[in-house]
């Protein structure tokens, strides 16, 4: 089967029909009458909402918490995970002495530690981006251990011919061998960032697209938890576009 | 000068074929006592294995001289590149003892220049930057290792590829990288395992001609493992053969075909007589190798 290509119009109509397929249902269930405010808006309504939270700024406040609170629990957790990784990577002796906790931690889902870090850190920003740092770190960390140790062998023994330096094996051989894996290991721990914010806002929180959604809840609400669910969406995916062109922009080798 | 000891199940040294004994690389003077590049001395290498320790080289006994162009020959599993290996520095023999200029080969060092079957380039250099890797890690400035990149670079033909990524090379030209990035360094021997193996018949042949034109131009020793009896027929200037389970060295001979090729461009010589009978007796001599 031969793939549609991005310069043909056939390609964006089909990119976009089913989108508008669904939106003709939705619009069409609302002219027969089927929909009931409480549980699911009219596209109408949620329009209106989504100017009504563009021109009063609420839009813009809860995607901008929530995104810098990623960005800052992110790069805690991606400095964190590289460190880690790269001792473990580096020292077996030290991969074993941490390998049973991180075994342990590791299966632990992020909004497992909501409570603790609500004990531990009240509900302000800092008990978000814990959460946050445990949503990424593992990805981050296993992919880097992972991408260290696919490096071919062969580039290792070429290394010890040339006699070069542990510095330069890190910096030449290293680093640029596992940057592949760690990019992969970056876009997961973005999304899983991103998966993160949304759970601990929900939990207990007065700002965020995940305050948005409890807060349409309680308030009953639909249109304001749908507006919610689709900013998540959206900023997932422009995230995720970001990293996907980033990894282009680094990787240029493969 | 050490004797090239051949052990007590050694074949019978053919009458047709010339044994080396005394003869330099181009076939000619006597080799004068202690010139010798390599010294190669009751090796033995035996590793643990699932049935037991397993031997895979045995009572291993010759010398390289400066200039020869040495290829090992044996089945596959008879413990070549394992020797290459302690050539190398990357293990060490269980026995015997390897020397370099009369120094013992303790590890890995740039002295002794390797190219891989698959070679291992660097894909997130440049063509360039891989073969100047070794100079500028060495803390070569870059003002002479430059210069000495765009030499080698032309040496196997890659001077207008300098700038491409490894992606986008093909098997040939990625395996005359690896060789400009071995030569550069200047080593004494350039060990070279299986190089062509993986290459299709046209560019292998390419390939070997590039190798023997340097080899010939520039009098590097060369240690080059192969299976294929017809390519180090048409290199060397000496074939070794090694055994099955264990590796030992059950022939030692001197050939001239690589030579005629570069002296009276003799590009036809694998056609001819002398070519086949070499080739025949080789093929029956590795063949005759009890199967295991």
């Amino acid at each position: 089967m031969n793939k549609p290509q991005k310069k043909d119009v056939f390609y964006w109509f089909l990119y976009f029909a089913l989108p508008l397929i669904i939106l003709i249902i939705w619009e069409s269930f609302d002219r027969a009458g089927k929909l009931k405010p409480y549980t699911m808006p009219s596209l109408e309504k949620l329009f209106d909402t989504t100017v009504e939270y563009a021109k009063n700024g609420q839009l813009l406040t809860n995607i901008g918490v929530s995104v810098s609170l990623v960005l800052e629990g992110f790069f805690l957790a991606l400095v964190t995970a590289l460190i880690i990784g790269m001792l473990v990577s580096l020292f077996p002796k030290f991969d074993t002495f941490t390998d049973l906790i991180i075994q342990i931690l590791k299966p632990i889902p992020p909004i497992a530690w909501i409570p603790l870090a609500i004990l531990w850190f009240g509900i302000g920003q800092e008990s978000k981006i814990f959460i946050i740092f445990i949503g990424a770190v593992f990805p981050v960390f296993l992919n880097t251990v992972d991408g260290v140790k696919t490096i071919d062998k062969k580039y290792f023994e070429l290394a010890k011919v040339y006699e070069i330096p542990k510095s330069e094996l890190i910096k030449n051989i290293i680093i640029p061998g596992a940057l592949p894996s760690i990019m992969t290991g970056i876009r997961l721990g973005v999304g899983n960032a991103w998966v993160s914010v949304v759970a601990a806002e929900m939990i207990g929180a007065t700002k965020g697209v995940g305050y948005m959604l409890s807060n349409g809840r309680s308030l009953s609400r639909p249109d304001i938890v749908i507006l919610g669910m689709l900013l998540v969406g959206v900023f997932g995916k422009i995230m995720d576009d970001i990293l996907r062109l980033l990894r282009k922009k680094v990787i240029t080798w493969l | 000068m050490a004797k090239l000891n051949y052990n007590d199940n050694f074949y019978e040294p053919s009458d047709e074929l010339i044994a080396v004994n005394d003869l330099n690389f181009k076939g000619e003077e006597p080799i004068v006592e202690g010139e010798e590049l390599i010294a190669i001395e009751n090796v033995d290498l035996e590793y643990t294995g699932k049935t037991g320790d397993i031997k895979a080289l045995e009572n291993i006994n010759f010398n390289i001289f400066p200039g020869e162009f040495v290829c090992v020959l044996g089945p596959s599993g008879c413990g070549k590149s394992t020797l290459l290996k302690i050539l190398a520095g990357f293990i060490q023999p269980t026995s015997g003892s390897v020397k370099l200029d009369g120094e013992e080969i303790k590890g890995t060092d740039w002295h002794r220049g390797v190219v891989f079957q698959n070679p291992p380039l660097y894909e997130w250099f440049s063509v360039r930057d891989n073969v100047a890797f070794g100079p500028k890690m060495r803390g070569i400035p870059k003002e002479k290792y430059i210069p000495l990149t765009d030499e080698y670079l032309a040496k196997v033909g890659l001077s207008e590829f300098s700038d491409k990524k490894i992606y986008e090379l093909s098997g040939g030209m990625k395996q005359r990288v690896s060789i400009a990035r071995a030569l550069i360094n200047d080593p004494e021997i350039l060990l070279m395992d299986e190089p062509f193996g993986a290459l299709d018949a046209l560019t292998r042949e390419n390939v070997q001609d590039l190798t023997r034109k340097i080899w010939w131009d520039t009098g590097k020793t060369i240690f080059f493992i192969t299976h294929d009896v017809e390519e180090a027929l048409l290199l060397a200037s000496r074939i070794i053969v090694l055994s099955k389970h264990p590796g030992r060295v059950i022939e030692d001979i001197r050939v001239n075909f690589s030579r005629q090729i570069v002296e009276d461009c003799a590009e036809d010589i694998k056609f001819t007589p002398e070519f086949y009978k070499y080739r025949e007796k080789l093929l029956k001599l590795i063949n005759s190798q009890p199967q295991r």
